[in-house]
């Protein structure tokens, strides 16, 4: 019954996503083909392509793209679920037309979890499979960065519509990308690996979800992964999703039932 | 013969909790029959919407008992509005979909099957009248094709009830009459119609039943004629004045008729026999510069109950 509904749900977003498909599709690809031109033609020539002892013993191709990779599914995965959920509860929102029906909010909001969730992934396999392209990663590594980047973006969305349906005011959505996703990418460790930063910020990168999901991704990506870490990274992104669904939950019900 | 009520509110209270808490809907009491079309009539945050969105099953009853279709509100919301129809106040149809597609996607979260589905799909854009607009974007239907189609939307699941809230707020007068005319449809169809309004030609042409409130409550219930027969006279006159000798007209007008009421651009004097009432004026030597007698409405009923005309 619940798992029906959800798909009826999901059944919107698709309807939707078939005027839209081919865009976001050339996004998905152009995004990693810019990274993977620049790095060739600009950064490579700047940054030496000769193993690297700060890079423990990779070359910064290697390096960076699972790290590239996951910060952009985060990305990606923000700014589904922000503008959307925000759009889809106002009083005129598809949100507000769903809540007559038998759905519920539980189900409104799975149906549009489900819909990140496949996005995820096909953002994913085409930012990967580019990657792949240029040599930068190889097959059997780039299928296991997959189901990464999923878990990461299901990390992000969880908590992004749990907060997104209650913004009364689209300027806190843009306030949130500049102020909170952006610093993320930025100081996570996508282009550098965190001990570089001064000490100080060390702890505060341990404590967001992109660290431990580019970690994750670039131990698994360089065979670098030791067991209790890749258990504690994928134990901390399922507790980000796990709570962050409880949230989204109570305040979908909360905001949709006034 | 008694037949159980479909919808049946006791002490039914609306409380916001907001910074200020505040009560909507102060602990109303009425019931909606099979088949009948009742309505809600009142002024601008009377409490209509939030009672009729307390019977859609999307915001919670404070106190009191609300069933509907023999089920509680607060417990089997699910299995409520899979029963219902709602054309809520604020147009919510789908921007992003063609005319057809709000349809189907609509009839897709009640779950039924896509072949079932198209064939109502067309059956509904004829009943609809837009036939020829299933693959338009919504953006392209005028005020009364949007609010039909939200009506068509509502029908998707063949409802038992269909909830209306102030189904021709903002449409000009050709679209309220097609709207009305596919609502009497409804009504020969069998489907019990719940609507709010503020205004009185509407409730007049579609209720059988309905129910005046003002401030959060019900302050009287019954059919039109009731209500007009119960809490207005037969007749009204209506007198307007020049301005500059209005107060004093008003002041001879005084003790006419049992009821004078003063608006701001007229003057209502409550009769049983408008002309003879009109002749008694003009004998106490009052001229006004406009006199009309017509039959009293569910407006005056209104005005008698509140003090207040329904549309300011
Ligand atoms: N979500 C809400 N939160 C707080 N107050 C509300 C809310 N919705 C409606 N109200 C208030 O409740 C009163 C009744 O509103 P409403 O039910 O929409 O009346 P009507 O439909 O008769 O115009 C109004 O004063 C309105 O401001
Ligand atoms: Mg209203």
């Amino acid at each position: 019954m619940t798992t029906t509904a959800a798909v009826r749900g999901l059944t919107y977003w698709l309807f939707r996503y078939r005027r839209t498909w081919r865009g976001s599709i050339v996004i998905s690809v152009v995004n990693p083909l810019f990274f993977m031109i620049a790095l060739g033609l600009g950064l490579g020539k700047l940054i030496d392509d000769r193993p690297n002892p700060q890079l423990h013993g990779h070359t910064y191709a290697e390096f960076i793209v699972p790290g590239l990779l996951v910060a952009a599914v985060m990305q990606t995965a923000f700014l589904e679920a922000a503008g959307p959920v925000f759009q889809s509860t106002r009083p005129t929102g598809n949100y507000r037309s769903a809540s007559a029906t038998p759905l519920r909010p539980a189900d409104i909001f799975h149906g549009h979890l489900l819909f990140w969730l496949l996005r995820a992934a096909q953002n994913a396999i085409l930012f990967i499979a580019v990657c792949a392209c240029f040599g930068a990663v190889d097959l059997v590594h780039a299928t296991l960065l997959v189901p990464i980047a999923v878990l990461v973006a299901v990390a992000f969305c969880a908590p992004a519509s749990a907060w997104a349906v209650t913004v009364d005011r689209p300027a806190k959505l843009n306030m949130m990308f500049r102020f909170v996703i952006l610093p993320l990418y930025m100081f996570s460790g996508t282009f550098f690996p965190i001990e570089q930063l001064p000490s100080w910020l060390q702890p505060v990168a341990w404590a967001t979800p992109l660290w431990h999901g580019i970690d994750l991704a670039r131990g698994v990506a360089l065979d670098t992964a030791t067991l209790p870490l890749t258990l504690i990274h994928v134990a901390y992104l399922a507790a980000f999703t796990a709570a962050g669904i409880a949230f989204a939950r109570r305040n979908y019900r909360r905001q949709l039932y006034v | 013969m008694t037949t159980a009520p479909l919808i049946e509110a006791r002490d039914l209270t609306k409380t916001y909790v907001t910074s200020e808490p505040y009560t909507a809907v102060k602990g109303i009491d009425f019931e909606v029959r099979p088949g009948e079309a009742f309505g809600v009539l009142g002024a601008n945050g009377a409490g209509k919407s939030s009672t009729m969105r307390m019977i859609a099953c999307v915001s919670p009853v404070t106190s009191g008992t609300l069933r509907i279709l023999g089920m509680d509100a607060a417990r089997d919301g699910e299995r409520i509005r899979a029963r219902l129809g709602v054309v809520p106040q604020d147009d919510t149809l789908d921007t992003e979909l063609t005319v057809r597609e709000n349809l189907l996607i609509y009839g897709r979260y009640f779950g039924i099957p896509w072949k079932a589905l198209r064939e109502r799909c067309d059956q509904l854009l004829a009943f609809s009248r837009l036939e020829d607009k299933g693959s338009q974007a919504v953006s392209t239907l005028s005020g009364g094709m949007r609010r039909r189609l939200t009506i068509a939307r509502a029908l998707i699941n063949q409802p038992e009830i269909l909830l209306l809230d102030e189904p021709t707020t903002g449409l000009d007068p050709q679209a309220r009459h097609l709207l009305w005319e596919r609502l009497f449809q409804l009504k020969e169809d069998g489907v019990t119609l719940l609507l709010t309004t503020h205004y009185m030609d509407e409730a007049e042409q579609l209720c059988d039943r309905l129910v005046v409130m003002d401030a959060g409550k019900i302050v009287a219930e019954g059919s039109p004629a009731d209500l007009i027969e119960r809490h207005s006279t037969r007749e009204v006159l209506e007198l307007r004045f020049a301005a500059h000798e209005r107060q004093l007209m008003i002041d001879k007008c005084a003790g006419v008729t049992e009821r004078v009421e003063v608006l701001p651009d007229r003057l209502v004097l409550y009769t049983g026999d408008g002309e003879s009432t009109l002749a008694a004026v003009h004998a106490l030597g009052v001229r006004p510069a406009g006199a009309f007698v017509r039959r009293s409405t569910l407006e005056d009923v209104f005005l008698t109950l509140t003090g207040r005309s329904l549309v300011e």
